[in-house]
């Protein structure tokens, strides 16, 4: 693929063995920075994605050629200012933009499939750490993400406690609720039921199943969006037309935006890994790797923590972001947490709102004058 | 920096743990952790509170004290502060019991409703007091439980809590107050600073 120049790959050679029992060696992540590591190697900061989102975090994404996933919040004199820290992010394992996923080819150079091990957010963070290595890194400046990337923050923090001296889990949970998996349920049974599918063999078959994807990424995105910031963008607006056409056309904006949304989602985006990763999200319960004491999560650890929520965000609820909050506060770990005002839903994190973006880089900076 | 702050700083031994309930811009925050190496976090309900507290470079918690004090645990903090807040709350002995609670120690400060100018500005006004300490019209002012100096000190006794110090507070001058010049301290104090133990 001409893509494939475009992306950096580390081949871990190292075994790793995976919640679900099996192990993989000689894989590859695939991997981007921004800026540039000092001498002491103390100003890197490993971003981590989201469900959809890949390692190019902010300038074009040389595969999509569109605006990486994170523009607003990474960039030179950004709240995660690459003129100072060295940004690192990688694609997750069982995700499509390089990293080892289920359009990979197995030992006998068949396409895996829904063969592919099925992974954990453990098991993505367990992968990543091997960065540390490449780059030759003590310890990281920060650790953030939102969403299943503020997960992976959570995670990598209980797996790795003294690897990061701040932790900003953003728009995030601790464990995945039911009506979370019951959404991605809602995903993969549209991808599944898409009979081009073909029980995860469409590469073979040459065929894609983009019609069941692009339902499962309309559905997921209304719920990135709040109902006060959907009705205000689009309201009952026509798509241009005068009038309704008594049909199934795409009479109003919305449904235009939506078969947008799903239409370009699914150019950049694997069926099968959108089932992997969803997965990953559904089986992530981080109090539950403690016998439901959260706290016991955090016990290693002295990095100082910074969780941020937004007040339209019905996906990770401010609720379930301050449940992180009591389990650090409850071992006396140094937690601070603010909810943003914002009507822009669980999409906030990604998009310009200016207190957000404020409280990151003050909260970023300030730590690192610390130092 | 205001002088309360100052004589709060004064009750608090340097490397101290310290909860700042209601911590507003993180002013005393900012000093006690700059000049007494104090290991602070602060706890207030006003988002842009917050975003100030975050750009000085604290610790702070978005929440409201009469619910989110309850995640710390027991005797967690060496001090916790609350500055001018604890007649705001809907239930203010709750929010005193919690204060205990949490702090091996806790520092109270309360405007005085006893203080003299306040008693003139009823009796010869006829319409509620609005001083220096106590700004706001009665229709918008948050305080919901206003108390004396005396009612502070009859309310802690009553409750079994040690007083460590109380001292009264008028502009610069700084005064202790005790069971046989409780009167006239109420009378004279716009201010008053409690540190107390249960």
């Amino acid at each position: 693929m001409n893509t494939e120049k475009n992306i950096k790959t580390l081949i871990v050679k190292k075994p790793l063995k995976l919640d679900c029992g099996k192990t993989i060696k000689d894989f590859p992540i695939a991997y981007e920075t921004y800026g540039s590591l000092n001498s002491k190697k103390d100003n890197a900061i490993l971003v981590f994605h989201a469900l959809t989102g890949d390692q190019f975090v902010t300038g074009i994404n040389p595969v999509t050629n569109k605006e990486g996933w994170w523009s607003y919040a990474v960039g030179p004199d950004k709240a995660i200012d690459t003129n100072k820290y060295f940004v690192i992010c990688s694609n997750v394992i069982g995700g499509c933009m390089g990293s080892y996923g289920p359009s990979h080819k197995d030992p006998d150079q068949k396409i895996f499939g829904t063969n592919f091990p099925v992974i954990t957010i453990n098991d993505m963070v367990n992968a990543q750490y091997n960065l540390l290595d490449h780059f030759g890194i003590d310890k990281l400046f920060s650790i953030t993400g939102g969403s299943m990337g503020g997960m992976q923050v959570l995670q990598f923090i209980c797996n790795f406690p003294d690897k990061s001296k701040t932790v900003i889990p953003i728009a995030t949970t601790s464990s995945h609720s039911a009506q979370n998996i019951a959404f991605n349920e809602l995903g993969r049974q549209a991808i599944t039921a898409d009979s081009n599918w073909r029980d995860g063999n469409y590469t073979s078959n040459d065929t894609n199943p983009g019609k069941g994807l692009a339902v499962a990424r309309m559905a997921a995105h209304i719920t990135y969006l709040s109902k006060k910031g959907l009705q205000e963008k689009f309201g009952r607006k026509l798509q241009e037309r005068e009038d309704l056409k008594f049909g199934f056309d795409a009479d109003f904006q919305i449904e235009s935006y939506l078969r947008y949304q799903g239409s370009v989602f699914v150019d950049r985006f694997d069926a099968n890994s959108y089932l992997y990763i969803t997965r990953a999200m559904d089986y992530f319960d981080l109090a539950k790797q403690f016998n439901g004491n959260l706290s016991e999560a955090f016990i290693n650890t002295n990095a100082k923590f910074f969780i941020i929520s937004f007040t339209s965000d019905w996906l990770y609820p401010t609720q379930e972001n301050k449940d992180i909050v009591i389990a650090l506060n409850s071992i006396g770990a140094d937690v601070g947490f603010v909810e943003i005002e914002s009507d822009k839903g669980h999409d906030s994190f990604l998009l310009d709102v200016p207190d957000f973006l404020s409280a990151l880089k003050n909260f970023l900076d300030k730590s690192y004058e610390e130092n | 920096m205001k002088n309360e702050f100052q004589v709060i700083a004064d009750l608090i031994e340097k490397d101290k743990k310290v909860l700042d309930v209601g911590c507003a811009d993180g002013t005393l925050m900012k000093f006690l952790k700059d000049n007494k190496n104090i290991n602070i976090r602060g706890l207030e309900i006003s988002k842009e509170k917050v975003q100030e507290c975050i750009a000085k470079g604290l610790t702070v918690i978005e929440g409201n004290a009469e619910k989110d004090l309850k995640q710390f645990p027991d005797k967690s903090f060496d001090y916790v502060v609350l500055s001018q807040t604890l007649q705001a709350f809907l239930n203010p002995e709750l929010v005193l019991d919690e204060l205990l609670r949490v702090g091996k120690k806790a520092i109270v400060t309360i405007p005085n409703f006893g203080y003299w100018k306040v008693r003139f500005h009823l009796l010869f006004k006829g319409t509620m007091p609005i001083t220096k300490t106590l700004p706001d019209e009665w229709y918008n002012t948050p305080n919901l439980h206003m108390c004396t100096i005396k009612d502070f000190f009859h309310f802690v006794k009553s409750k079994d809590i040690k007083i460590f110090k109380s001292l009264a507070l008028n502009n610069l001058d700084k005064s202790t107050i005790n069971q046989s010049n409780l009167g006239v301290k109420n009378l004279f104090a716009d201010l008053g600073i409690f540190l107390i133990e249960k």
